[in-house]
Protein backbone atom coordinates (compact mmCIF):
# COMPACT_ATOMS: atom_id res chain seq x y z
CA UNK A 1 0.00 0.00 0.00
CA UNK A 2 2.73 2.52 0.84
CA UNK A 3 4.32 1.88 -2.77
CA UNK A 4 1.05 3.37 -3.71
CA UNK A 5 0.72 6.62 -1.35
CA UNK A 6 2.15 9.06 -3.62
CA UNK A 7 4.29 12.27 -1.36
CA UNK A 8 5.57 14.10 -4.15
CA UNK A 9 3.75 13.67 -7.27
CA UNK A 10 6.62 15.85 -9.66
CA UNK A 11 9.13 13.19 -9.20
CA UNK A 12 6.98 10.11 -8.29
CA UNK A 13 7.90 9.95 -4.59
CA UNK A 14 5.88 7.11 -2.46
CA UNK A 15 5.33 6.50 1.16
CA UNK A 16 7.65 3.33 0.50
CA UNK A 17 10.15 5.23 -0.97
CA UNK A 18 10.33 7.56 2.14
CA UNK A 19 10.59 4.39 4.35
CA UNK A 20 13.32 3.02 2.19
CA UNK A 21 15.57 6.19 3.00
CA UNK A 22 14.57 6.00 6.41
CA UNK A 23 15.70 2.37 6.89
CA UNK A 24 19.22 3.48 4.99
CA UNK A 25 19.52 5.70 7.95
CA UNK A 26 19.05 9.02 5.73
CA UNK A 27 16.43 10.66 8.19
CA UNK A 28 17.61 14.20 7.75
CA UNK A 29 14.99 15.90 5.99
CA UNK A 30 17.88 16.75 3.34
CA UNK A 31 18.90 13.62 3.03
CA UNK A 32 15.35 12.40 2.25
CA UNK A 33 15.26 15.13 -0.12
CA UNK A 34 18.73 13.77 -2.09
CA UNK A 35 18.49 10.02 -1.54
CA UNK A 36 14.54 10.00 -2.97
CA UNK A 37 14.44 13.02 -5.45
CA UNK A 38 11.38 14.75 -3.31
CA UNK A 39 11.02 18.44 -3.74
CA UNK A 40 13.11 18.32 -7.00
CA UNK A 41 10.83 18.62 -9.61
CA UNK A 42 8.64 21.73 -10.75
CA UNK A 43 7.22 22.73 -7.47
CA UNK A 44 10.36 22.19 -5.68
CA UNK A 45 8.70 20.97 -2.59
CA UNK A 46 5.88 23.08 -2.39
CA UNK A 47 3.31 20.86 -2.52
CA UNK A 48 5.19 18.03 -0.97
CA UNK A 49 7.17 19.27 1.76
CA UNK A 50 4.62 19.40 4.42
CA UNK A 51 3.35 15.96 3.38
CA UNK A 52 6.66 14.65 3.56
CA UNK A 53 8.12 15.80 7.37
CA UNK A 54 4.75 14.90 8.65
CA UNK A 55 5.53 11.31 7.45
CA UNK A 56 8.94 11.62 8.26
CA UNK A 57 8.15 12.51 12.03
CA UNK A 58 5.86 9.55 12.14
CA UNK A 59 8.42 7.19 10.98
CA UNK A 60 11.22 8.39 13.12
CA UNK A 61 9.12 8.93 16.18
CA UNK A 62 9.92 12.76 16.29
CA UNK A 63 7.32 15.75 16.56
CA UNK A 64 6.64 17.47 13.33
CA UNK A 65 8.39 20.30 14.71
CA UNK A 66 11.28 19.07 15.16
CA UNK A 67 11.20 18.56 11.58
CA UNK A 68 12.66 21.98 9.60
CA UNK A 69 11.92 22.19 6.16
CA UNK A 70 14.78 22.17 3.59
CA UNK A 71 16.84 24.72 1.76
CA UNK A 72 14.51 26.36 -0.03
CA UNK A 73 16.45 27.60 -3.69
CA UNK A 74 15.59 30.52 -5.65
CA UNK A 75 14.24 31.13 -8.31
CA UNK A 76 10.62 30.99 -6.34
CA UNK A 77 9.27 29.43 -9.49
CA UNK A 78 10.32 27.97 -12.81
CA UNK A 79 11.81 30.87 -14.49
CA UNK A 80 12.90 31.12 -18.38
CA UNK A 81 16.29 31.68 -19.05
CA UNK A 82 15.50 34.26 -21.81
CA UNK A 83 13.86 36.30 -18.87
CA UNK A 84 16.61 35.88 -16.71
CA UNK A 85 18.88 37.22 -19.52
CA UNK A 86 17.87 40.50 -19.64
CA UNK A 87 18.14 41.27 -16.27
CA UNK A 88 20.49 44.05 -16.16
CA UNK A 89 22.67 42.74 -13.09
CA UNK A 90 24.22 40.60 -15.62
CA UNK A 91 28.24 40.83 -15.34
CA UNK A 92 29.36 41.81 -18.74
CA UNK A 93 32.35 39.95 -20.04
CA UNK A 94 35.00 41.56 -22.06
CA UNK A 95 33.55 39.64 -25.34
CA UNK A 96 29.85 40.42 -24.27
CA UNK A 97 27.05 41.35 -27.09
CA UNK A 98 26.40 44.77 -26.42
CA UNK A 99 22.98 44.62 -27.56
CA UNK A 100 20.61 43.10 -30.16
CA UNK A 101 20.18 39.92 -28.79
CA UNK A 102 17.64 37.44 -28.99
CA UNK A 103 16.37 38.40 -25.58
CA UNK A 104 16.32 41.84 -26.25
CA UNK A 105 12.58 41.76 -27.11
CA UNK A 106 11.63 40.00 -23.96
CA UNK A 107 9.74 41.67 -21.44
CA UNK A 108 11.61 42.91 -18.39
CA UNK A 109 11.24 41.13 -15.05
CA UNK A 110 13.22 43.72 -13.16
CA UNK A 111 12.71 47.45 -13.54
CA UNK A 112 15.51 49.36 -14.74
CA UNK A 113 16.52 52.65 -13.67
CA UNK B 1 11.22 8.10 -7.51
CA UNK B 2 14.67 8.77 -9.71
CA UNK B 3 15.94 5.32 -10.13
CA UNK B 4 19.40 5.61 -8.57
CA UNK B 5 18.50 3.84 -5.54
CA UNK B 6 20.00 0.85 -4.61
CA UNK B 7 17.43 -1.68 -4.94
CA UNK B 8 16.88 -4.84 -2.49
CA UNK B 9 18.58 -6.96 -4.97
CA UNK B 10 22.06 -5.62 -4.14
CA UNK B 11 21.87 -6.50 -0.70
CA UNK B 12 22.81 -10.13 -0.98
CA UNK B 13 25.65 -8.33 -2.59
CA UNK B 14 26.16 -5.72 0.74
CA UNK B 15 25.15 -9.26 3.11
CA UNK B 16 28.03 -11.43 3.01
CA UNK B 17 26.14 -13.56 5.63
CA UNK B 18 23.58 -14.52 2.95
CA UNK B 19 20.69 -13.12 5.37
CA UNK B 20 18.22 -10.80 3.96
CA UNK B 21 17.97 -7.90 5.47
CA UNK B 22 18.44 -4.05 5.04
CA UNK B 23 21.57 -2.39 6.84
CA UNK B 24 21.72 0.88 8.00
CA UNK B 25 24.74 2.78 6.17
CA UNK B 26 24.75 5.44 8.68
CA UNK B 27 24.98 5.20 12.71
CA UNK B 28 22.18 6.00 14.36
CA UNK B 29 22.28 8.07 17.84
CA UNK B 30 24.77 5.85 19.21
CA UNK B 31 28.54 6.98 20.61
CA UNK B 32 31.59 6.81 18.95
CA UNK B 33 34.21 3.96 19.37
CA UNK B 34 36.54 4.41 21.36
CA UNK B 35 39.31 3.97 19.07
CA UNK B 36 39.95 3.07 15.77
CA UNK B 37 42.91 2.72 13.15
CA UNK B 38 42.16 5.42 11.49
CA UNK B 39 39.25 8.26 11.95
CA UNK B 40 38.37 10.01 8.35
CA UNK B 41 36.85 13.77 9.13
CA UNK B 42 34.69 14.77 6.21
CA UNK B 43 31.47 12.64 4.67
CA UNK B 44 32.11 13.81 1.20
CA UNK B 45 33.07 11.72 -1.47
CA UNK B 46 36.88 12.24 -1.00
CA UNK B 47 36.59 10.66 2.17
CA UNK B 48 34.00 8.00 1.56
CA UNK B 49 35.50 6.96 -1.53
CA UNK B 50 39.18 6.39 0.86
CA UNK B 51 37.18 4.98 3.33
CA UNK B 52 35.65 2.52 0.48
CA UNK B 53 38.84 1.67 -1.04
CA UNK B 54 40.72 0.93 2.92
CA UNK B 55 37.93 -1.52 3.56
CA UNK B 56 38.23 -3.09 0.29
CA UNK B 57 41.74 -4.11 1.31
CA UNK B 58 40.72 -4.90 4.42
CA UNK B 59 41.37 -2.16 6.83
CA UNK B 60 37.82 -2.49 8.15
CA UNK B 61 38.80 -0.31 11.58
CA UNK B 62 37.54 2.94 10.54
CA UNK B 63 35.37 5.60 11.15
CA UNK B 64 33.99 8.26 9.15
CA UNK B 65 32.91 11.89 11.24
CA UNK B 66 30.47 13.99 9.15
CA UNK B 67 29.40 17.44 10.06
CA UNK B 68 26.59 17.38 8.89
CA UNK B 69 24.95 15.08 6.14
CA UNK B 70 26.45 13.24 3.70
CA UNK B 71 27.07 15.51 0.44
CA UNK B 72 26.47 18.63 2.63
CA UNK B 73 29.19 20.53 1.17
CA UNK B 74 30.39 20.50 -2.28
CA UNK B 75 30.14 16.33 -3.12
CA UNK B 76 26.52 17.32 -3.13
CA UNK B 77 26.76 20.83 -4.90
CA UNK B 78 28.78 20.54 -7.90
CA UNK B 79 28.68 19.80 -11.40
CA UNK B 80 29.53 16.09 -12.06
CA UNK B 81 31.64 16.83 -14.56
CA UNK B 82 34.64 14.06 -15.09
CA UNK B 83 37.05 15.05 -17.72
CA UNK B 84 40.74 13.76 -19.17
CA UNK B 85 41.04 17.59 -20.90
CA UNK B 86 43.82 18.87 -18.04
CA UNK B 87 46.90 20.92 -18.86
CA UNK B 88 49.27 18.85 -16.70
CA UNK B 89 50.44 15.18 -17.12
CA UNK B 90 49.59 13.85 -13.57
CA UNK B 91 46.26 15.17 -13.63
CA UNK B 92 45.55 13.72 -17.33
CA UNK B 93 46.94 10.05 -16.00
CA UNK B 94 45.22 10.10 -12.73
CA UNK B 95 41.87 11.36 -14.52
CA UNK B 96 41.91 8.19 -17.09
CA UNK B 97 42.44 5.96 -14.24
CA UNK B 98 38.96 7.70 -12.22
CA UNK B 99 36.84 7.56 -15.79
CA UNK B 100 37.38 3.81 -15.99
CA UNK B 101 36.78 3.47 -12.19
CA UNK B 102 33.55 5.62 -13.32
CA UNK B 103 32.88 3.26 -15.99
CA UNK B 104 32.38 0.40 -13.40
CA UNK B 105 31.31 2.15 -10.43
CA UNK B 106 27.67 0.44 -10.58
CA UNK B 107 29.08 -2.95 -11.05
CA UNK B 108 31.63 -2.34 -8.45
CA UNK B 109 29.52 -0.86 -5.83
CA UNK B 110 25.81 -1.82 -6.89
CA UNK B 111 23.83 1.58 -7.19
CA UNK B 112 23.39 3.36 -10.44
CA UNK B 113 25.25 6.72 -10.73
CA UNK B 114 24.10 7.80 -14.14
CA UNK B 115 27.15 7.82 -15.20
CA UNK B 116 27.37 8.97 -19.34
CA UNK B 117 30.10 9.63 -21.53
CA UNK B 118 28.89 12.40 -23.73
CA UNK B 119 32.40 14.31 -23.92
CA UNK B 120 33.38 17.46 -23.06
CA UNK B 121 33.24 20.17 -25.50
CA UNK B 122 35.38 23.18 -24.88
CA UNK B 123 35.10 26.03 -26.66
CA UNK B 124 37.71 29.18 -27.72
CA UNK B 125 36.08 32.74 -28.89
CA UNK B 126 39.79 33.81 -29.53
CA UNK B 127 43.22 32.91 -30.91
CA UNK B 128 45.24 32.52 -27.48
CA UNK B 129 41.97 30.60 -26.20
CA UNK B 130 43.20 28.32 -29.33
CA UNK B 131 46.39 28.55 -28.71
CA UNK B 132 45.56 27.17 -24.59
CA UNK B 133 43.70 24.43 -26.18
CA UNK B 134 46.11 22.89 -28.44
CA UNK B 135 49.08 23.05 -26.15
CA UNK B 136 47.22 20.97 -23.78
CA UNK B 137 45.61 18.86 -26.86
CA UNK B 138 49.00 17.50 -27.71
CA UNK B 139 49.75 16.61 -23.71
CA UNK B 140 46.35 14.59 -23.51
CA UNK B 141 47.30 12.74 -27.23
CA UNK B 142 50.58 11.69 -25.70
CA UNK B 143 49.04 10.03 -22.76
CA UNK B 144 46.31 8.43 -24.80
CA UNK B 145 43.45 10.90 -24.27
CA UNK B 146 42.11 10.95 -27.79
CA UNK B 147 41.45 14.89 -27.86
CA UNK B 148 41.04 17.07 -30.71
CA UNK B 149 40.71 20.20 -32.52
CA UNK B 150 37.08 21.13 -34.00
CA UNK B 151 36.40 24.03 -36.02
CA UNK B 152 33.58 25.38 -35.85
CA UNK B 153 31.56 23.84 -38.14
CA UNK B 154 32.57 20.41 -36.53
CA UNK B 155 31.38 21.84 -33.00
CA UNK B 156 28.23 22.31 -34.51
CA UNK B 157 28.01 18.51 -35.62
CA UNK B 158 28.03 17.46 -32.27
CA UNK B 159 25.77 20.45 -31.07
CA UNK B 160 23.86 21.64 -33.73
CA UNK B 161 22.26 24.01 -30.98
CA UNK B 162 24.76 25.91 -30.75
CA UNK B 163 25.37 29.44 -32.04
CA UNK B 164 29.01 29.51 -33.57
CA UNK B 165 28.80 33.33 -34.01
CA UNK B 166 32.53 34.67 -32.61
CA UNK B 167 33.29 31.06 -32.06
CA UNK B 168 36.92 30.28 -33.37
CA UNK B 169 37.29 26.77 -32.32
CA UNK B 170 37.21 24.13 -30.07
CA UNK B 171 38.72 21.33 -28.34
CA UNK B 172 36.52 17.44 -27.77
CA UNK B 173 37.36 14.39 -26.67
CA UNK B 174 34.62 11.88 -26.74
CA UNK B 175 35.36 9.75 -23.71
CA UNK B 176 34.97 12.46 -20.40
CA UNK B 177 31.43 12.44 -19.39
CA UNK B 178 28.72 13.49 -16.05
CA UNK B 179 27.41 11.26 -13.64
CA UNK B 180 24.70 12.17 -10.82
CA UNK B 181 27.14 13.02 -7.76
CA UNK B 182 24.89 11.85 -4.76
CA UNK B 183 24.52 7.95 -5.46
CA UNK B 184 28.57 8.62 -5.29
CA UNK B 185 28.22 9.04 -2.06
CA UNK B 186 25.77 6.33 -1.03
CA UNK B 187 27.09 3.72 -3.01
CA UNK B 188 30.56 3.93 -1.38
CA UNK B 189 28.78 4.54 2.21
CA UNK B 190 26.92 1.29 1.90
CA UNK B 191 29.71 -0.96 0.41
CA UNK B 192 32.03 0.83 3.27
CA UNK B 193 29.58 0.02 5.93
CA UNK B 194 29.07 -3.24 4.48
CA UNK B 195 32.78 -3.75 5.07
CA UNK B 196 32.67 -2.96 8.74
CA UNK B 197 33.10 0.64 8.50
CA UNK B 198 31.08 3.27 10.61
CA UNK B 199 30.10 6.21 9.66
CA UNK B 200 28.93 9.09 11.91
CA UNK B 201 27.00 11.91 10.41
CA UNK B 202 25.65 15.35 12.37
CA UNK B 203 29.25 14.49 14.51
CA UNK B 204 31.35 17.68 14.69
CA UNK B 205 34.70 17.73 15.88
CA UNK B 206 35.36 19.87 18.42
CA UNK B 207 38.81 19.26 19.34
CA UNK B 208 41.83 17.43 18.07
CA UNK B 209 44.79 16.64 20.64
CA UNK B 210 48.07 14.99 19.39
CA UNK B 211 48.56 11.55 21.87
CA UNK B 212 51.46 10.48 23.46
CA UNK B 213 53.25 7.58 21.82
CA UNK B 214 51.11 8.98 18.08
CA UNK B 215 47.47 9.40 17.08
CA UNK B 216 45.04 11.27 18.03
CA UNK B 217 41.90 12.14 20.01
CA UNK B 218 39.49 13.16 18.65
CA UNK B 219 36.13 14.97 20.67
CA UNK B 220 32.89 15.71 19.51
CA UNK B 221 29.31 15.59 20.66
CA UNK B 222 29.09 12.27 20.42
CA UNK B 223 32.45 11.10 22.21
CA UNK B 224 35.98 10.90 21.58
CA UNK B 225 37.72 8.23 19.52
CA UNK B 226 41.49 7.46 19.71
CA UNK B 227 42.45 7.39 16.20
CA UNK B 228 46.29 5.78 15.53
CA UNK B 229 45.85 7.71 12.12
CA UNK B 230 43.59 11.02 11.00
CA UNK B 231 42.37 11.88 7.62
CA UNK B 232 41.50 15.27 7.10
CA UNK B 233 38.92 15.22 3.92
CA UNK B 234 36.86 18.20 4.87
CA UNK B 235 36.84 20.04 1.71
CA UNK B 236 37.20 24.19 2.11
CA UNK B 237 36.53 23.16 5.65
CA UNK B 238 40.46 21.95 5.51
CA UNK B 239 42.17 24.65 7.08
CA UNK B 240 39.67 25.12 9.87
CA UNK B 241 40.50 21.10 11.25
CA UNK B 242 43.96 21.46 10.37
CA UNK B 243 44.39 24.36 12.36
CA UNK B 244 43.02 22.37 15.52
CA UNK B 245 46.30 20.87 15.82
CA UNK B 246 48.20 23.78 14.33
CA UNK B 247 48.58 22.63 11.08
CA UNK B 248 49.06 25.71 8.12
CA UNK B 249 47.04 24.47 5.88
CA UNK B 250 46.95 27.53 2.99
CA UNK B 251 43.64 26.72 0.92
CA UNK B 252 40.77 29.08 1.19
CA UNK B 253 36.56 28.55 0.21
CA UNK B 254 35.82 30.16 -2.79
CA UNK B 255 32.09 30.07 -3.39
CA UNK B 256 30.71 28.92 -7.02
CA UNK B 257 27.16 28.95 -8.13
CA UNK B 258 24.94 26.45 -9.86
CA UNK B 259 21.55 25.95 -11.30
CA UNK B 260 19.09 23.42 -12.82
CA UNK B 261 16.76 23.69 -14.89
CA UNK B 262 13.37 21.72 -15.68
CA UNK B 263 13.87 18.43 -17.46
CA UNK B 264 14.08 18.31 -20.93
CA UNK B 265 14.19 15.45 -23.83
CA UNK B 266 17.92 14.14 -24.19
CA UNK B 267 19.31 16.12 -26.77
CA UNK B 268 22.23 17.39 -26.17
CA UNK B 269 25.25 14.97 -25.87
CA UNK B 270 28.49 16.62 -24.53
CA UNK B 271 29.04 19.04 -21.42
CA UNK B 272 29.78 22.33 -23.60
CA UNK B 273 31.86 24.92 -21.67
CA UNK B 274 33.10 28.52 -22.93
CA UNK B 275 36.73 29.43 -22.01
CA UNK B 276 36.12 33.36 -21.86
CA UNK B 277 33.31 33.02 -18.79
CA UNK B 278 34.02 29.58 -17.26
CA UNK B 279 30.41 29.28 -18.95
CA UNK B 280 29.47 25.52 -18.74
CA UNK B 281 26.41 23.09 -19.00
CA UNK B 282 25.32 19.64 -19.45
CA UNK B 283 22.19 17.75 -19.16
CA UNK B 284 22.24 15.04 -16.55
CA UNK B 285 20.34 11.53 -17.11
CA UNK B 286 17.40 13.47 -15.45
CA UNK B 287 17.20 15.34 -18.46
CA UNK B 288 17.99 19.05 -16.57
CA UNK B 289 20.14 21.52 -17.95
CA UNK B 290 22.60 22.08 -14.88
CA UNK B 291 25.49 24.70 -15.30
CA UNK B 292 27.62 27.54 -14.20
CA UNK B 293 29.34 30.79 -15.15
CA UNK B 294 31.85 32.11 -13.44
CA UNK B 295 31.44 35.50 -11.89
CA UNK B 296 33.97 37.54 -10.83
CA UNK B 297 34.73 38.64 -7.85
CA UNK B 298 32.77 36.39 -5.46
CA UNK B 299 35.97 35.88 -3.30
CA UNK B 300 36.32 34.01 -0.55
CA UNK B 301 33.70 33.19 1.64
CA UNK B 302 32.32 29.99 3.15
CA UNK B 303 28.83 31.49 2.28
CA UNK B 304 26.22 29.01 0.38
CA UNK B 305 23.43 32.12 -0.76
CA UNK B 306 22.68 32.00 -3.94
CA UNK B 307 22.42 35.60 -6.69
CA UNK B 308 20.05 36.95 -8.96
CA UNK B 309 23.34 38.41 -10.52
CA UNK B 310 25.03 34.56 -10.89
CA UNK B 311 21.68 33.54 -12.78
CA UNK B 312 21.36 36.59 -15.16
CA UNK B 313 25.05 35.89 -15.52
CA UNK B 314 24.60 31.96 -16.69
CA UNK B 315 21.26 32.88 -18.29
CA UNK B 316 22.87 35.69 -20.69
CA UNK B 317 25.56 33.68 -21.63
CA UNK B 318 23.99 30.45 -22.40
CA UNK B 319 21.11 31.92 -24.23
CA UNK B 320 23.47 33.56 -26.59
CA UNK B 321 25.41 30.38 -27.00
CA UNK B 322 22.10 28.23 -27.02
CA UNK B 323 19.07 31.08 -28.39
CA UNK B 324 16.86 27.85 -28.18
CA UNK B 325 17.34 27.68 -25.03
CA UNK B 326 15.77 30.64 -24.21
CA UNK B 327 12.27 29.25 -23.08
CA UNK B 328 14.02 26.69 -20.42
CA UNK B 329 12.73 27.50 -17.13
CA UNK B 330 15.21 27.27 -14.33
CA UNK B 331 14.28 25.36 -11.28
CA UNK B 332 16.54 26.03 -8.75
CA UNK B 333 20.28 27.37 -7.87
CA UNK B 334 22.57 26.99 -5.02
CA UNK B 335 26.02 27.39 -4.28
CA UNK B 336 29.19 25.22 -3.31
CA UNK B 337 32.85 25.99 -1.72
CA UNK B 338 35.96 25.17 -3.70
CA UNK B 339 38.74 24.37 -1.70
CA UNK B 340 41.59 26.97 -3.50
CA UNK B 341 45.09 26.11 -3.37
CA UNK B 342 47.57 28.41 -3.90
CA UNK B 343 48.87 26.57 -7.06
CA UNK B 344 45.78 24.80 -8.63
CA UNK B 345 46.94 21.39 -7.14
CA UNK B 346 46.23 19.75 -4.29
CA UNK B 347 47.72 18.68 -0.78
CA UNK B 348 48.49 14.96 0.39
CA UNK B 349 50.47 13.34 2.73
CA UNK B 350 51.31 13.86 5.95
CA UNK B 351 53.28 16.78 7.32
CA UNK B 352 56.87 16.02 8.47
CA UNK B 353 55.77 17.00 12.44
CA UNK B 354 52.55 15.41 12.15
CA UNK B 355 53.48 12.05 10.72
CA UNK B 356 49.51 10.56 11.79
CA UNK B 357 47.80 13.19 10.03
CA UNK B 358 46.61 12.85 6.55
CA UNK B 359 45.33 16.17 4.28
CA UNK B 360 42.85 15.05 1.20
CA UNK B 361 42.55 18.81 0.32
CA UNK B 362 42.80 21.46 -1.96
CA UNK B 363 41.21 19.86 -5.06
CA UNK B 364 39.94 23.24 -6.52
CA UNK B 365 36.63 21.93 -7.54
CA UNK B 366 37.80 18.69 -9.28
CA UNK B 367 37.64 17.08 -6.08
CA UNK B 368 34.71 15.10 -6.83
CA UNK B 369 36.09 13.28 -10.08
CA UNK B 370 39.48 12.98 -8.45
CA UNK B 371 38.15 11.23 -5.70
CA UNK B 372 37.78 7.43 -6.98
CA UNK B 373 41.48 7.32 -7.90
CA UNK B 374 42.42 9.15 -5.25
CA UNK B 375 40.86 7.36 -2.92
CA UNK B 376 42.29 4.33 -3.99
CA UNK B 377 45.75 5.12 -4.15
CA UNK B 378 45.55 6.84 -0.65
CA UNK B 379 44.00 3.36 0.55
CA UNK B 380 47.21 1.26 -1.48
CA UNK B 381 49.48 3.52 0.53
CA UNK B 382 48.02 3.48 4.05
CA UNK B 383 47.61 -0.14 3.93
CA UNK B 384 51.16 -0.67 3.00
CA UNK B 385 52.01 -0.25 -0.80
CA UNK B 386 54.54 2.28 -1.88
CA UNK B 387 53.30 5.97 -2.20
CA UNK B 388 52.06 6.46 -5.26
CA UNK B 389 53.86 9.65 -6.70
CA UNK B 390 51.23 12.30 -6.13
CA UNK B 391 51.90 11.99 -1.97
CA UNK B 392 55.63 12.76 -2.61
CA UNK B 393 54.54 15.67 -5.53
CA UNK B 394 51.65 17.29 -4.00
CA UNK B 395 53.25 17.72 -0.14
CA UNK B 396 52.06 20.48 2.19
CA UNK B 397 55.80 21.10 2.48
CA UNK B 398 56.13 22.35 -1.10
CA UNK B 399 54.50 25.89 0.09
CA UNK B 400 57.06 26.59 2.85
CA UNK B 401 60.51 25.43 1.35
CA UNK B 402 60.06 26.46 -2.53
CA UNK B 403 60.30 22.45 -3.82
CA UNK B 404 57.28 22.76 -5.56
CA UNK B 405 57.55 26.42 -7.79
CA UNK B 406 58.98 24.62 -10.66
CA UNK B 407 56.73 22.05 -10.74
CA UNK B 408 53.55 22.28 -13.42
CA UNK B 409 50.97 24.67 -12.30
CA UNK B 410 47.08 23.22 -13.42
CA UNK B 411 45.53 26.20 -14.90
CA UNK B 412 42.45 24.83 -16.26
CA UNK B 413 40.36 24.72 -13.63
CA UNK B 414 37.60 25.55 -15.46
CA UNK B 415 34.27 26.72 -14.03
Amino acid sequence: MAGKIVLCRCEDVTLADLAHSVSRGYRDIEEVKRYTGFGTGPCQGKECLAVVATELAKLTGQPPAAIPPFTSRPPLAPTPLRLLARDPGAHRFEDDQPSGAAWDDAPTIVETK
Amino acid sequence: MQPTIDDEEDDSRADLSGEIRLPATLEGAGPLPARAEIAIVGGGVMGLSIAYHLARRGLTDVIVIERGYLAEGASGRNGGGVRQQWSTEINIRLMQESVELCRRFAVDLGVNVWFRQGGYLFLARNAKEVARLEKNIDLQNRFGVHTRMLDPAQARDIVPELDLTGIVGASYNPSDGILFPWPFLWGYARQAAAHGVRIFTQTPVGTIEPMAGGGYLVKTPRGAVAARRLINATGAWSPQLAAMIGVDVPTHPIRHEICSSEPLKPFLKPMVSELSSGLYCSQSMRGEIVGGVTVPGHGSTYGMGSTLEFLATYARRLVRLMPILGEVKILRQWAGPYDQSPDGNPILGAPADHPDFFLACGFVGHGFMMAPIVGKLYAEWLTGEPPHEIFSRYTLRRFHDGSGASAPKEDFNIG
